[in-house]
């Protein structure tokens, strides 16, 4: 089990550096399924089945049909390399650097590499929809208002005349 | 089984490599794809938590973070195609000004 974990983190990674290096849309969305469809199986090792179904079903399957979609309807091509943003481009780089390996310090220093706990979460469906509905209605309502404003909004963007 | 720092580790990984696309990318596209790069690595955190702790609470909120994340995609492609049919462009240097 846990060699698989690392099989999929690297394809995650080397995936995900496909999605920053590709100059060309269309292959950078294709990696990013790869991504999604690796971290789906993470989530599957890591009990979280229903998530890992979720993810798949929505983010590889819905949100990332819609970026294909628009990126095909918009033509978009071949990156033009521009110059305009010096300051991204010298102090990007060591910030990140600088980022990266502070987070990996913390969670090397603070997080001992102990097993994960045991006892697994019942992770199924039923627990799920359990504390969904009970504990979590009304951010789950809230979310239905959320996607309410969201299709309005797509529609008053998607018209002729803004 | 995997320890939680090695699925940090990982989830620090991903998000940098988001932040590295946000910042070097020209696209807005492709910005918008390391937007959603950075999403599911803070997506891992949080199942990787409430799989050390033993809590459901963690996939709670992936769940909620994933509707968020499609409403936004619904949103944010609407606004990308409303910008592209004004500025007949999809680099990022051209569309520096919010109005229209």
């Amino acid at each position: 089990m846990a060699i698989l974990f690392y099989v999929f983190a690297a394809v995650a990674i080397v995936a995900a550096l496909s999605v920053v290096l590709q100059r060309t849309p269309v292959y950078s969305a294709l990696s990013l399924i790869v991504v999604l469809c690796a971290i789906a199986v993470e989530y599957l090792l890591l009990n979280a089945e229903f998530i890992a179904v979720i993810q798949v079903i929505v983010y590889a399957g819905a949100i990332m049909v819609l970026f294909v979609l628009v990126i095909m309807l918009l033509n978009a091509g071949h990156e033009v390399p521009s110059s305009r943003s010096r300051l991204a481009r010298w102090l990007g780089m060591p910030l990140l650097a600088a980022f990266l390996i502070e987070m990996l310090f913390a969670v090397w220093r603070y997080l001992p590499p102990s097993a994960l706990a045991p006892q697994a979460p019942d992770s199924g469906p039923a627990a799920i929809g359990g504390l969904l509905f009970k504990n979590y209605v009304l951010p789950f309502e809230l979310t239905s208002v959320l996607i309410l404003v969201a299709i309005l909004g797509a529609v008053v963007l998607a018209k002729k005349r803004l | 089984m995997v320890p939680l720092s090695h699925v940090l580790a990982l989830s620090t990984i991903l998000f940098v490599l988001g932040v590295a696309g946000f910042i070097f990318r020209r696209n807005i596209i492709t910005i918008f794809m390391c937007i959603e790069l950075m999403l599911n690595a803070v997506n891992l955190a949080f199942v990787g938590f409430a799989r050390q702790l033993g809590q459901l609470d963690g996939q709670i909120y992936v769940f909620f973070i994933i509707v968020v994340a499609a409403a936004e995609a619904a949103v944010g492609l609407g606004i990308i195609i409303a910008l592209y049919r004004t500025r007949e462009s999809l680099n990022i240097d051209d569309l520096d000004s919010m109005k229209m």
